[in-house]
């Protein structure tokens, strides 16, 4: 499956540097009303861009932006799937934050969205550039663990299980768990509810 | 040898199936409940794989946030929800899942519905694609909130790769003053850990503090976990525990419930037992709490003023400006007083039995201010069933509450019933985030179903061991 590797990402950038930016901001529940994910990009933040215009997802600038620098404890709230969609589907290919909600990030994990954090110190850096340059061109190494944007060089961290996946192209967790059937139907038989209280 | 190991890595040990040569685990999950909104996606992709379910039956589904709570006569009204509800009806038709629908007396929040048909028990690994799925942590087990491609996983495989978190005990020890709730325990320390403090954790609850409570308090304690930032938490099994599970439908039966009884009691964390992290709050210093911002630790006691930004670290500044924006607040204000247009009680927060009838003993006998739009929302069926046999609708209509149908409501509006524009709502739900309640600018006001009760009597934010009408116990 190397087609499903995920080394690096270069994209121009955009910055949301405010922290505990929920789901239900990056996709109002309204939304959730659907069978598929078609169609959720149109509304990532929807309701914090109705209210700010200045909203760096309505700039025209950032429009075709694919790295979203973001803050702290991004993505917190509910476990939608969802919301990363909504990113993809607008998209954004990688985010770099301070940190993440963890079921945020497990979820950028099942679609293929690197999801690495950096330093405020770096995230600001990179917010100004950004700025300063809608154009600019930024790669997230995975490999290396960097970020690089003209002349701002910054690492950043990621779990070494969640980096492995993107990087070898396993990030397809289902056929993975597929294989260890047979040990699954094992263990079941181990469980103590499940063979009454006798195990 | 004693077992030093706490009970959630106690029960993480017995569902691994494998660990990775990079740390994550395959989990065996021994629950997996599943709802209208995170799931159809999901069944798709099984459908696009030509899977099957692999342990329909330790799968079962409800249907609980879309659901009208007024008139529920299909199709219904919204045809996106219409559409959401066929397809659950199909997918668990097609592929073998019992579903606990709308003519099913057994439907309800799917936290609620779970705990109360016996589902949920101690030492399982419980998942939903639901943030909330904590709640079932109150039992003692490992209850965790997945996303859709996790959901796909578990209906295919019965596992899911996680990375084993660290164990922080919160330890509370003493008894609650009058009119202090496990609502207000919970929120309590989200406001002293934060709404990120627990990334990385599962929560222990212990304490004397807890270990009085009722099954029901422990799960909105339990619930509200992931909004201090923890995956999950839990309450150790207790006689409590065993003593709720008892002639549940889904409990084990006879010989099995007397040999489950040790194997549950024998789970919980011994004194011992080793954590990653200890905190240690004192019950006496928690007071009626309200939220007055827009996360969850944006709380203060209700007789304490809100917090001046020049007081608070310079990187919390900017977000406390935000939310006194949006909630159209001063900084140093008191929360008491601040006028609400709607009281909300339900979720699978705050709308079980306990919940109402604390909510119902506090308004009987009075009348919900004029410009106070009050409704109740039942966590089940069972749960409004109930009320109704207690006779508690009879006297929130009294007060002037409306007496709605079960589910998930105005706790994220994704059914009918939505605030309207900037209306503040006094709401015993577990999120205060910007437009959750259905309006984009509507504000919400997270706290104690009691302190709604009080909050739509007197049309503002009340200090329920002020009000009038209620002796409080």
């Amino acid at each position: 499956m190397s087609n499903n590797e995920i080394k690096s990402v270069t994209a121009t950038g955009i910055s949301l540097l405010l922290d505990d930016i929920d789901t239900d901001r990056i996709i109002p529940a309204r939304f959730l009303r659907c069978v598929t994910f078609d169609g959720l990009g149109e509304h990532a933040f929807e309701d914090d861009r109705q209210q700010d215009p200045a909203h760096p997802f309505n700039q025209l600038q950032f429009q075709g932006a694919g790295i979203l620098a973001a803050g702290r404890n991004f993505g917190c709230g509910s476990s939608r799937e969802h919301a990363p969609q909504s990113l993809m589907r607008w998209g954004i290919k990688a985010v770099i934050a301070e940190s993440f909600a963890e079921i945020f990030f497990g979820n950028c994990g099942s679609l293929g969205i690197p999801a690495v954090k950096a330093s405020r110190a770096d995230l600001e850096k990179l917010a100004a550039a950004i700025q300063k340059n809608p154009k600019l061109e930024i790669t997230v190494d995975l490999q290396k663990l960097t970020v690089t944007a003209g002349d701002i060089a910054f690492t950043v961290t990621m779990p070494d299980s969640a980096r492995d996946a993107l990087v070898t192209g396993q990030w397809d967790y289902l056929g993975r768990l597929l294989n260890a059937a047979d040990k699954v139907t094992e263990h079941a038989k181990t469980v103590p509810y499940l063979s009454g209280f006798r195990a | 040898m004693s077992d030093k190991r706490n009970l959630f890595n106690k029960v993480w040990d017995l569902h691994t199936v494998q660990t990775l040569p990079g740390g994550q685990t395959q989990l065996f999950i021994g629950l997996h409940l599943i709802h209208e909104v995170t799931s159809p996606q999901a069944f798709e992709i099984l459908r696009d794989r030509k899977l099957k379910v692999a342990f329909p039956e330790r799968t079962i589904a409800t249907v609980d946030h879309i659901v009208p709570t007024g008139s529920q006569a299909r199709p219904f009204l919204d045809d996106l929800a219409e559409q959401m509800m066929s397809a659950i009806e199909k997918n668990c038709a097609d592929f073998g899942v019992t579903l606990l629908d709308l003519k099913d007396d057994r439907q309800g929040i799917v936290h609620v519905v779970g705990p109360e048909q016996g589902l949920t028990q101690p030492g399982m690994t419980i998942v939903c694609g639901d943030s909330h799925t904590s709640t079932h942590g109150a039992f003692g087990s490992i209850a965790i909130g997945i996303g859709t491609s996790n959901v796909a996983e578990v209906l295919a495989t019965q596992t899911m790769f996680l990375n084993r978190p660290k164990v922080r005990q919160v330890v509370v020890h003493g008894q609650l003053a009058p009119g202090v709730y496990a609502k207000d325990v919970i929120l309590y320390i989200i406001q002293k850990l934060g709404v990120q403090g627990g990334v990385g954790y599962a929560y222990e609850f212990a304490g004397s503090t807890f270990d009085v409570m009722s099954i029901e308090e422990r799960m909105t304690v339990c619930n509200m976990s992931i909004e201090g930032g923890a995956r999950c938490g839990y309450i150790n099994p207790d006689q409590t525990t065993v003593d709720y599970l008892r002639g549940r439908p889904f409990s084990p039966k006879d010989a099995d419930f007397e040999r489950a009884t040790p194997w549950w009691l024998s789970l919980a964390s011994g004194e011992d037992a080793q954590f990653d992290d200890v905190v240690v709050f004192d019950a006496a210093d928690i007071e009626p709490t309200v939220t007055w911002g827009i996360t969850p630790a944006q709380s203060v006691g209700v007789s304490q003023p809100l917090p001046r930004i020049s007081e608070v670290a310079p990187e919390e500044q900017t977000l406390i400006r935000e939310a006194l924006k949006f909630m159209g607040l001063e900084e140093g204000q008191p929360i008491k007083g601040t006028k609400i247009d709607v009281a909300f009680i339900g979720s699978c927060t705050n709308s079980r039995m306990s919940d109402l009838r604390e909510a119902a003993r506090i308004v009987a006998g009075h009348k919900v201010a004029g410009h106070v739009k009050a409704i109740v929302v039942p966590g089940s069926q069972l749960v409004r069933r109930q009320a109704m046999a207690e006779g508690l609708h009879l006297i929130f209509e009294a007060a002037g509450f409306e007496w709605r149908a079960a589910g998930c409501s105005m706790c994220l509006a994704m059914n009918p019933d939505k605030l309207q524009g900037r209306e503040v709502c006094a709401s015993s739900s577990n999120r205060n985030f910007k437009g959750r309640q259905g309006s984009p600018t509507g504000r919400t006001l997270l706290m104690s179903p009691a302190m709604v009760a009080a909050a739509a009597i007197e049309g503002h934010v009340t200090d329920i061991r002020e009000f009038a009408g209620a002796a409080v116990c």
